[in-house]
């Protein structure tokens, strides 16, 4: 497992384990709203595919519960995830560069950035279901896109945001460098912009991966109503054994999950993170670094360095020549000083096709707004009371977490020696998927005669507590000694203690670890507020049980709606709540 | 006349403010870089030394007027200079050898050309055998001197240096610029000129032909001669310490007269600094100034600058801002280089802290009128507070952005130690009050 203390002294300030927010707003708030318009539209546009598909009926596919499927199950799982996070690294590169080098972009490109990490993912798990499979005619393709697209739209956003405000935080005097030595954009993207990024880069990369089972296991074990839309993998596997009330099976499932996080963590992130200490920004060499034996081998390999190097240097060293060569030409070309008068012809075609693009965009948000007027006021009524219950339960679910994570990780994080027991025990906890054990728990509370009211606080706790503890235990190791020696000193009460001492040195760890905490709990919201189960479907109130119930009846108009609503509740939680705590934080609660 | 290898003509530097105004920067400036020289830039923090050698290595646009590289406009010719960075500026990630070979890299040299090169270089700067250690594995003075390869790697015509040795001890300083004097005399490097940008005097004298002093708010040259004392040069010796007393007291010399106001082509009005509303607050802290006027005090109430500077081991740039805000509250003059204190500086230097406040205050309401205004704002409302914003707002007038948060803090640092008003740096209001308002009591409960 990753060891925290490191994993923390690594990260350069300012950089969280968490969602980054975008602290200071420089866009105004029309952009916010141009942002909301192209979502609506973009939302609308999935629903209406969706529509045509509606009311085929899909053939289940057969979840095998023997452990020898295992493997291969869990084989798609892994192929699943790897394709969506590659795909979410380019994007999050490229995006992340057009927004810190284009200016006329940035603004809007960052506005939405900031929504569309803090909107739950899962809210459009039922529209893009039906879309995809609307658009693929086979069907299990259609959803096999559906769930890489979901997780791609999960994991990219904190990877884009960390790249980009890498790329703006580049000392200025590096980038002078390579512009006195003309540095060609390849040169500078491998020699400057990708090194001093990939630390940031890697540490959003082990989150966004973590949270990337979370939305698999949602997507695999996805059920509507009488449409079944589950992918072969350890999600469906699990919940087919839950299902039957397979306990043998749960547990094979259950372990091989686990076991796949640690060889993740141990064949991959340990060392990339053992790799990616050379591009740590700092002047003295650091004591604390993590080790990786296989690494070692990697590097010190042959056949690895005449594969990887040999074919990559002559690469490099061909488009150095041809650049060079390049701008040699173009400066020798009897001073022609380069002129950038636009052509008429192309700025005209450039301004049609934006007129065309607002066009579109506008019609379809129109149309989405047409589509709300069949919503009739009792279910209007509805979704506000969902609406209600959800927050409420979001808030149950952040206290409980809080009530037990704040004093057990402050716990761990003055105790150098509890730490090294409770944390890699904590680790393992927190890399199960929450998703994964629902249908379990689910089952145990049946059994017991919980119902889904207490299941779902439980999930939601499930999925969000670890990032409250990890960041609490930081928060407390991050305070000083001298301090705590105060406090000690002049025989603080233990009120005055926590008052004085413990919590304002926590407090911006536990901000941070709240607002993550807080976004998986919407998202969690939901499955936790509807899952079919043993040939039932248990329910309770709620949005998330809203958006789920309307996909299942094909009602659009409330499908449509009670999406809009999660999404502007959460936003406007984050702007109003979360935003402003951040930057008391930041301000007054630095350390 | 020589021909200069760079020639800046009539280039200023501004920012335009949404407003009327414009703020000025840098001034129309004439200069030129010939080869055989070493040019040195030297002024105050705030004259814009760096802005100006950014501008003729090509990499920042004046806003008018022109560079010119060979006499071709610099955007459009090949230029080949090198800057060495205060900073080192240095790619952590890439090995000694690897930063030295990045710019032959750039130029598309084959790779046994560019290692040869580059270990060439490596050995005259005297890194050999740290061809393969990271930057971070090296000692500050080492660092720079990967600097010095990779800037020198290229054979470029200028090099310049944006203050290279103020980030190192003085001992590793004081070796690096004589071994670079030697490089440079000996024609060891195909270097053509060097363009060094310091604030240290001293460093100025010991290594130049030529000195070029800005003065600012706009910056513009003050002075520009050329230096005839023999190498090696004696720190001791009675030319150079004359010529840094010399520099020193145009340095601070008040401006005898400003230079001709630039007209703008877009008939903005550009305001020149000196002119205006505010005085520039200089970013010194109360305790510096005690701490100044009591060393005063102790050398009889008058001396040298140059030689308190001296005394207290500071450069330039840390103490003017201290002497600037003496003179400003009328605690001490200031007379070609010398320092003498006044009756008022002389009470203040002797008072306990609480006499030192009241004398300190009293000062600050009759001389600084961003603070007089303040006061008077805050006394004019009921509930005896007053926006940052609205302060920040006039200063935005005047100076840039950065600027006036710096004006801001200098105030709130002056007038809370004055105990003119107190500052709620969360909510961002000035205010004045005997005890902590209520409602501040409050909100600390909730924060906590």
């Amino acid at each position: 497992m990753i060891d925290l203390r490191n994993s923390f002294a690594t990260m350069r300030p300012g950089e969280t384990l968490a969602r980054s927010q975008a602290l200071r707003r420089t866009w105004p708030f029309v952009l916010d709203l141009v942002v909301a318009v192209i979502g609506l539209a973009f939302f609308y546009g999935i629903v209406r595919i969706g529509h045509y598909w509606f009311g085929h009926p899909v053939p289940a596919i057969e979840i095998s519960l023997s452990p020898r499927a295992l493997p291969l199950y869990a084989f798609y799982s892994v192929v699943r995830i790897s394709l969506a996070y590659f795909l979410s690294l380019a994007f999050a590169i490229g995006y992340g560069y057009l927004a810190a080098y284009n200016k006329r972009l940035e603004a809007l490109m960052l506005a939405a950035l900031d929504i569309l990490q803090s909107i739950p993912v899962l809210s459009f798990l039922p529209g893009v279901m039906l879309a995809m499979v609307a658009l693929f005619p086979t069907r299990q393709i259609g959803v096999e896109l559906g769930a890489i697209l979901l997780i791609f739209t999960g994991a990219v956003w904190n990877m884009a945001f960390s790249f980009y405000s890498s790329l703006r935080s580049i000392p200025k005097e590096l980038r002078e460098a390579t512009e006195i030595y003309s540095f060609s954009r390849v040169q500078r993207l491998l020699q400057l912009e990708l090194p001093y990024a990939a630390i940031g880069l890697i540490w959003n990369s082990i989150m966004s991966v973590a949270g990337a089972w979370f939305f698999l296991m949602a997507c695999e074990m996805f059920v509507l109503g009488p449409r079944d839309f589950r992918l072969p993998g350890l999600g469906s596997y699990l919940q087919t054994a839950a299902s039957v009330g397979n306990g043998h099976a749960i547990l094979w499932a259950l372990t091989t999950m686990v076991m796949i996080i640690v060889l993740t963590d141990q064949l991959i992130w340990r060392p990339v993170i053992a790799w990616s200490d050379r591009f740590k920004f700092e002047q003295v060499e650091g004591k604390a670094r993590v080790r990786s034996p296989l690494l070692h081998l990697v590097q010190n390999s042959r056949m690895m360095k005449h594969l990887g190097g040999g074919v990559a240097a002559r690469l490099e060293e061909r488009h150095y020549h041809a650049v060079a060569l390049r701008r040699e030409t173009r400066l020798s070309g009897a001073g022609i000083v380069r002129t950038s008068t636009s052509h008429p012809a192309s700025f005209i075609l450039r301004i049609s096709l934006g007129l065309l693009l607002l066009i579109g965009v506008l019609t379809l948000a129109g149309h989405a707004l047409t589509l709300l007027r069949h919503v009739r006021p009792d279910q209007l009524l509805n979704i506000l009371k969902g609406a209600a219950a959800t927050f409420l339960r979001v808030n149950v679910a952040l206290l409980l977490a809080s009530a037990w994570t704040i004093p057990v990780g402050v716990a761990i994080g003055f105790q150098p020696r509890l730490a090294r027991i409770a944390q890699p025990l904590a680790q393992i906890a927190a890399s199960v998927p929450a998703t994964a054990l629902f249908p379990v728990l689910l089952l145990a509370l049946i059994r017991y005669g919980g119902g889904m009211g207490i299941g779902s606080i439980a999930l939601m706790l499930l999925g969000t507590q670890w990032y409250i503890l990890f960041n609490v235990i930081a928060g407390a190791m991050a305070i000083p000694n001298d301090l705590k020696e105060v406090a000690t000193l002049f025989h603080f009460t233990r009120w005055q203690r926590w008052r004085t001492v413990i919590l304002p040195g926590i407090f911006p760890f536990l901000i941070t670890g709240l607002v993550t905490a807080s976004g998986g709990a919407w998202n969690a919201s939901i499955i936790a507020e509807y899952f079919p189960l043993k040939n039932q479907i248990l329910q309770t109130t709620g949005l998330g049980n809203q958006i789920s119930v309307a996909t299942a009846a094909g009602e659009f108009q409330i499908l449509l709606l009670a999406t809009i609503v999660m999404a502007l509740m959460v936003v406007t939680i984050n702007r109003l709540v979360w935003r402003p705590l951040f930057r008391l934080a930041e301000t007054r609660y630095r350390l | 006349m020589q021909p200069s290898i760079i020639r800046a003509q009539r280039v200023e530097k501004y920012y335009a403010q949404p407003s009327e105004n414009r703020i000025q920067v840098i001034s129309p400036t004439d200069l030129s870089i010939p080869a055989g020289e070493i040019i040195a830039l030297l002024g105050p923090s705030g004259s814009g030394k760096s802005t100006l050698m950014r501008m003729l290595t090509g990499l920042s646009k004046p806003s008018a007027g022109e560079v010119f590289w060979h006499e071709k406009p610099i955007a459009s010719a090949n230029v080949n200079v090198s800057i060495v960075f205060q900073s080192f500026a240095l790619f952590p990630w890439l090995t000694v050898l690897e930063n030295v070979e990045a710019p032959l890299q750039a130029r598309g040299m084959n790779a046994a050309e560019r290692r040869k090169r580059s270990l060439h270089i490596l050995d005259t700067v005297g890194l050999d055998g740290f061809e393969l250690a990271y930057p971070k594995e090296l000692s500050g003075g080492m660092r720079q001197r990967v600097g010095f390869a990779r800037a020198l790697v290229v054979e470029p015509e200028v090099l310049f240096m944006d203050e290279p040795f103020s980030a190192l001890d003085v001992l590793t300083a004081e070796n690096l610029r004589s071994e670079l004097l030697e490089l440079w005399q000996k024609k060891t490097i195909p270097t053509q000129a060097i363009f060094l940008v310091t604030h240290n005097i001293e460093e100025a004298v010991l290594l130049a032909d030529r000195i070029i002093v800005l003065g600012r708010n706009p910056g513009h040259v003050r002075t520009d001669f050329k230096v005839s004392i023999a190498h090696p040069r004696d720190r001791k010796a009675a030319a150079f310490t004359q010529l840094v007393d010399y520099i020193y007291k145009v340095l601070t010399q008040p401006d005898a007269q400003p230079p001709a106001l630039p007209q703008s082509s877009t008939g903005k009005r550009v305001r020149d600094q000196r002119l205006m509303h505010y005085q520039m607050l200089p970013h010194a802290r109360p305790g510096g100034i005690a701490g100044l006027l009591e060393l005063l005090l102790d050398h009889n109430g008058k001396d040298d600058i140059y030689k308190l500077a001296d005394d207290l081991a500071f450069e330039v740039d840390d103490l003017l801002p201290i002497v600037d805000a003496a003179q400003l509250l009328g605690f001490l003059t200031v007379t070609e280089g010398d320092a003498s204190i006044t009756p008022t500086g002389a009470e203040f230097a002797n008072s306990e802290i609480l006499r030192q406040k009241e004398l300190f205050r009293n000062a600050a309401v009759e001389h600084v009128l961003l603070l007089r205004q303040i006061v008077r704002a805050i006394e004019a409302k009921s509930d005896r507070t007053v926006s940052e914003e609205f302060f920040h707002d006039m200063l935005d007038e005047q100076f840039s952005e950065e600027e006036t948060l710096r004006q801001l803090e200098t105030a709130i640092n002056w007038g809370r130690y004055a105990e003119l008003f107190d500052f709620d740096a969360s909510r961002r209001r000035f205010f004045q009050s005997e005890e902590i308002p209520p409602e501040l009591e409050n909100s600390a409960e909730i924060d906590a």
